[in-house]
């Protein structure tokens, strides 16, 4: 385990290099500059606000000390909002996409691999259909159709919950944007899970144990639910930083300060330092989960060794 | 001004030296703050929520260049003037002024302004924050504004030729502020309501740097001061209890928040968590008319929404095509049918709004739709354009749902009346920024806000140095029309060469001026003291009260 | 009494007809999957959408980009089925010709996921070791770069291009099926069928080929078939960089964001476009399940 994690490290730092140089290029060849706007500043007035920035210096200069900085923890100042680091402004918007992320995730995960697993029990009858019928319209329709609907139902028409904002992160803040970020994968998991769990319930190992004269419910939970996660695991890592590191939909529509419309808005508005900062971020949390999910692999099939 | 990416923003250009008639000689108004009529009950909870577009990119004045920042940064800092309900200027920190010549400035500071830490506001804080401004190490966006009034010395401490110690700005004494203008500009005292010229305070900046605007930090002197500050979520301001005018203060907290979204920010004000809205979706004007008409606020625009050519390539170099592709425009489509909140049809690039000038309707705005359609035809033939040979171009804007609408109805009209293939095309702002910096167009959408009221801040607009429109156009006879009306020494005579300078444009049609924008946002009711006359969308938090239902 | 060559030429015969009775994978799997009913009337209805929206914008009354200024946001009616959108033009035609986009973005998007990551994922995970983490790594950049500049620069340097619209889509679709193929090949990597074919000297691409392939075709089927609709609102986004369709033409993912916007007001804007696509997804999703139970080699 310590050597795998080791492993791991040691890895995580030419691919974090890689994908550095490959963003910061990426981003340079894109039209635009972080200053630009409808009318062009005096040459001077630009001069100095590239002088400030470094932007003056060559680009592979620009490179190498933006590297070395980030060595030090330092992601330097945003562009944009020129009153904070790159490194304040993630600090209060991941803890808010983390929780809300969390939350989705777990519901996700919950009701997915629930639904998924009913409906595989009972294969191809009206609750199978019915069931993934309903988790289907999750996947077709998209969060920027599912969050207005939910605002106008429960704020605006019910008033229960406030149809944005964030202030202190409490449940009524949260209940909408949760909902409305998990559905799709609350769909997607369950899809996931029907799928495989309808495999291994065909397996030789579970009519095996059929045979055996095992109870089903005792089949299913001792030994068909592990090996049919493989593939649900599996998809966790993408999902999970997918979830984590926000949806700019949903964080647009509930007005959340969370790190995926930062990242959006910062792209826009070529926002260099912070989009690297979030990019190196999103680089960090893809390279845990998927260390996480390869230790989850392991558990829930032994035998998969790295 | 940077208004958001979908309108369009302009800033302040050289003619704005040039003055309006009038100047301001040892004026004296009296103070106005919330004014609550008589007989008025407010409400014990005196909160205001407003919606405020995009995210603001900071709170230093030096440092922003976007209406949202100054909206947020009206009510935390106060200038030398403000600007009342009508958008008529009104003292601020300085309680009066005086000019012998339009050159130097004198500025008479209230005695009792003060800092929100209890240190008084004096002329030594605005001879900081002035060369503050200049300073190339701050590297102030807006800079440029005071090299545009033409401060002495400013444009090179910009340039960093010169030490930003010799600004031509004086405190004669600890109330006393001078300034000095290389040429003329009887239009000064106006701009000094700017956000660039806002004071800051010279310990506290000097004591955290970039981080003096944290909450925790700030020392302003406006009417409230910083509380609370979350990016992307939300902006709040209590009370300056040091504020001179603060016993007039209704308010006892604001909020901003920053919904870019329309249709998001329409429903939060439907669900009661906003008191006004910063503007409304176009697709839900007709139901929220119809439905809540109580809360509409529409007021005329400093604005107009035009179409600009590229003169330099085909197949716009070519007068008579762009008069075709001009004229065959149904302007009374786009704003009855298509917008229909109130806009006015545009045959020029100066709206009708615009403070002491009403610009004229040229003879192709006189014509029926018909008539005009007729003569777009015989102008593209002579062009040489038919059926077998049919005019092609591309028409560039930046991604937005409406100019996405209006670009898709005129490409139709273009194509129904002349028989014109257009190809849309469409780009993000700052991509779509740099294609029409390049000059890599054919025609593009654009539009243009007043930065101050008066005619030159649009007419200058197409002078051939103009980044932004004019360095498509180029003419030399435009330019000089802009020259002698910069040079111009009686109101009468500036007037006129407006008229010469909108004839030309028309002559010419570098642009083909589209509607003129309105205002439009949802306030709700129980909001008093909404400034709903001001051209320029100067609102105050500190004149607003809320009234009790 | 048969000579030798007789003999060989029995044996030739017979062992020829074997094969012919013998049923390949595919062509049982095909068998199986004639007799699935859902499958197949999903793939009837497909079919007539496919063929609608090549033929129906042809012969229908309207244009798809047809303004008419006297019928804005007009309710169905029997002039507009479907009634009309902000400009006036008929919606009925435009769902129809925006499916055209929509249905080859879904459908190639699914295609590159199946075949680029199915293959990587297999590879990596029948090979292991450290090629498993090297390609593991090279995911994990790929996942991480910022795709908006990516669409941005790739417009910049090649104009606009519809064939730009299949890069950027195949260059994001299939990074989430690798990694679940990935998944699922660990763990039939041990399985003793694989190992017995290891120890017989069949070599690395073959075993994935024969083995591991067939083997997590089930899970491909389930995945590609969530990938479709994610792909054609994807598409809408490039739009919105200057990628993707442009105004006048329309797609599936540009009609439901347009419609988004006025739910409040013209239901029928959405409600038209979505119907579209959820009978269009239904489809695909019980071809999915059709395909998974017809391929799944434990049934054989």
């Amino acid at each position: 385990m310590f050597k795998f994690i080791l492993k791991r490290v040691i890895e995580a730092i030419p691919t974090l290099l890689i994908l550095i140089t490959i963003s910061f290029f990426l981003m340079r060849f894109a039209p635009g500059s972080p200053f630009s706007s409808e009318r062009t500043l005096p040459p001077q007035v630009m001069e100095n606000i590239n002088a400030k920035y470094g932007l003056d210096k060559p680009v592979m200069e620009q490179y190498t000390t933006y590297l070395s900085n980030v060595l030090q923890g330092d992601l330097g100042p945003s562009f944009k909002y020129k009153d904070f680091t790159v490194n304040e402004l993630v600090a209060t918007a991941l803890p808010v996409s983390a929780k809300i992320g969390a939350v989705a995730f777990v519901f996700a995960v919950f009701f997915g691999v629930g639904i998924g697993t009913i409906a595989a029990l009972r294969q191809n009858t009206w609750l199978d259909y019915s069931v993934m019928s309903t988790a289907m319209i999750g996947i077709v329709m998209p969060s920027f159709v599912l969050a207005p609907v939910l605002i106008y139902l429960f704020s605006i028409t019910l008033g229960w919950f406030p149809a944005g904002g964030w202030l202190d992160g409490s449940a009524k803040y949260m209940v909408l944007p949760v909902l409305g970020m998990s559905m799709m994968y609350v769909a997607t998991f369950a899809r996931i899970t029907r799928g495989s769990m309808i495999e291994t319930l065909n397996s030789n190992f579970i009519r095996t144990a059929r045979a055996k004269g095992l109870s089903f419910s005792y089949i299913v939970l001792h030994h068909a639910l592990k090996p049919a996660m493989l593939p649900v695991v599996s998809y966790m890592g993408p999902a999970f930083v997918g979830i984590i590191t926000g949806s700019v939909v949903i964080e647009t529509i509930f007005g959340l300060p969370g790190i995926g419309k930062l990242f959006v808005n910062a792209a826009f508005n070529r926002d260099y330092s912070l989009v690297m900062g979030i990019t190196i971020l999103i680089g960090l949390l893809f390279i845990l989960f998927n260390a996480i999910v390869d230790i989850l692999l392991a558990y829930v099939d032994p035998k998969i060794r790295f | 001004m940077n208004k958001n990416k979908n309108k369009n923003k302009n800033k302040i250009t050289k003619a704005l030296i040039l003055g309006l008639g009038l100047s301001f000689a040892t004026t004296s108004f009296t103070a106005f703050a919330a004014n609550v009529p008589e007989g008025t009950k407010l409400a014990a909870k005196q909160e205001l929520v407003r919606g405020n577009g995009n995210e603001v990119a900071s709170l230093d004045p030096h440092k922003t260049e976007g209406v949202p920042e100054s909206h947020v940064i009206r009510d935390l800092l106060e200038g030398l003037v403000n600007q009342d309900a009508d958008g008529n200027t009104i003292p601020g920190v300085a309680e009066r002024w005086e000019t012998p010549d339009n050159k130097t400035f004198t500025f008479y500071l209230r005695q009792d302004a003060k800092w929100s830490n209890g240190d008084p506001v004096t002329a030594d804080d605005f001879v900081y924050s002035f060369q503050r401004v200049v300073d190339p190490a701050t590297a102030s966006p807006y800079s440029w504004f005071l090299e545009m009034t033409s401060m002495t010395n400013a444009a090179d401490i910009i340039a960093g030729k010169k030490d930003k110690s010799t600004l031509g700005v004086k405190a004669i004494d600890t109330h006393t502020f001078q300034v000095h203008l290389e040429h003329a500009a009887p239009y000064f005292v106006m701009m000094m309501g700017h956000t660039t010229v806002k004071p800051v305070h010279k310990a506290t900046v000097e004591k955290f740097g970039d981080k003096w605007t944290k909450p925790e930090n700030f020392v302003g002197n406006g009417a409230f001061v910083l509380n609370n500050w979350v990016v992307n979520e939300r902006i709040e301001m209590v009370p300056n209890k040091f504020y001179w005018d603060n016993a007039k203060t209704v308010l006892t907290k604001v909020t901003f928040l920053p919904i870019e979204n329309q249709v998001a920010e329409m429903n939060r004000f439907l669900s009661g968590e906003l008191d006004f809205t910063y503007e409304v979706s176009n697709e839900h004007f007709r139901r929220l008319k119809k439905d809540h008409p109580e809360s509409l606020q529409i007021k005329g625009s400093l604005c107009t929404y035009y179409y600009n050519f590229n003169t330099h390539k085909k197949p716009f170099d070519d007068v008579r095509v762009r008069k075709a592709i001009s004229y065959a425009i149904d302007r009374n489509i786009v704003t009855d049918a298509l917008l229909g909140q109130g806009q006015k049809p545009a045959y020029f690039l100066t709206p009708e709004i615009i403070a002491g000038f009403s610009p004229e309707l040229p003879a192709y705005g006189k014509m029926t739709q018909n008539e005009r359609n007729t003569t777009a035809k015989k102008l593209l033939a002579e062009a040489g354009y038919n059926k077998s040979n049919p005019l092609k171009f591309s028409l560039l804007y930046n991604t937005s749902e409406n100019h996405k609408k209006l670009a898709v109805a005129i490409a139709s009209m273009w194509k129904k009346t002349l028989g014109v293939e257009v190809t849309l095309e469409n780009q993000e702002w700052k991509t779509y920024l740099e294609t029409k910096k390049q000059g890599n167009f054919e025609a593009s959408r654009a539009g243009w806000c007043g930065d101050y009221n008066e005619p030159s801040t649009f007419t200058s607009l197409m002078e051939g140095s103009n980044t932004t429109g004019g360095i498509h156009y180029q003419s030399a006879a435009y330019d000089e029309l802009i020259k002698r009306g910069i040079e111009a020494t009686s109101a009468e005579e500036r007037t006129q060469l407006y008229y010469a300078q909108e004839a030309q444009l028309a002559k010419d049609m570098p642009i083909a001026p589209i509607y003129q924008y309105v205002q439009t946002r949802l306030v709700n009711p129980h909001v008093g003291g909404y400034a709903a006359n001001n051209a320029e969308d100067k609102l105050y938090s500190k004149d607003m009260y809320i009234i009790a239902e | 009494m048969l000579t030798k060559k007789q003999n060989i030429d029995a044996i030739d015969s017979f062992s020829e007809n074997l094969e012919i009775e013998g049923r390949s994978l595919w062509k049982d799997a095909r068998i199986r999957f004639m007799r699935n009913k859902a499958a197949m009337v999903s793939l009837v209805i497909l079919c007539v959408i496919t063929l609608a929206v090549i033929f129906v914008p042809m012969v229908a009354e309207f244009s798809y980009d047809d303004t008419d200024w006297y019928a804005l946001h007009q309710a169905p009616s029997m002039v507009h089925l479907f009634g009309t959108d902000s400009l006036g033009r008929d919606l009925f035609v435009r769902t129809f010709i925006g499916g055209r986009i929509s249905l080859m973005v879904g459908i190639l998007g699914a295609l590159v996921a199946v075949v680029i990551g199915t293959v990587y994922g297999a590879t990596s995970g029948f090979i292991g070791g450290k090629i498993d983490r090297m390609m593991m790594r090279i995911l994990e950049i790929l996942y991480s770069i910022p795709f908006m500049f990516l669409v941005i620069v790739l417009v910049t340097f090649f104009g606009r291009n519809i064939v730009l619209i299949f890069v950027a889509i195949g260059a994001i679709a299939w990074l989430d099926m690798a990694r679940i193929v990935r998944g699922q090949t660990l763990s039939l990597r041990n399985k003793e069928f694989i190992e017995a074919a290891h120890v017989c000297g069949v070599s690395n691409w073959n075993i994935i080929r024969r083995h591991i392939i067939p083997n997590v075709l089930g899970i491909v089927a389930v995945y590609s078939t969530l990938l479709i609709p994610s792909m054609i609102l994807t598409e809408s986004f490039l739009s919105f960089l200057g990628l993707g369709v442009q105004e006048p033409m329309t797609s599936w993912g540009a009609l439901l964001q347009e419609g988004a916007q006025t739910m409040e007001i013209a239901i029928w804007q959405i409600a038209f476009p979505a119907a579209m696509m959820v009978i269009t997804l239904f489809c695909f999703n019980y071809i999915g399940d059709g395909l998974r139970d017809a391929l799944d080699p434990k049934d054989r």
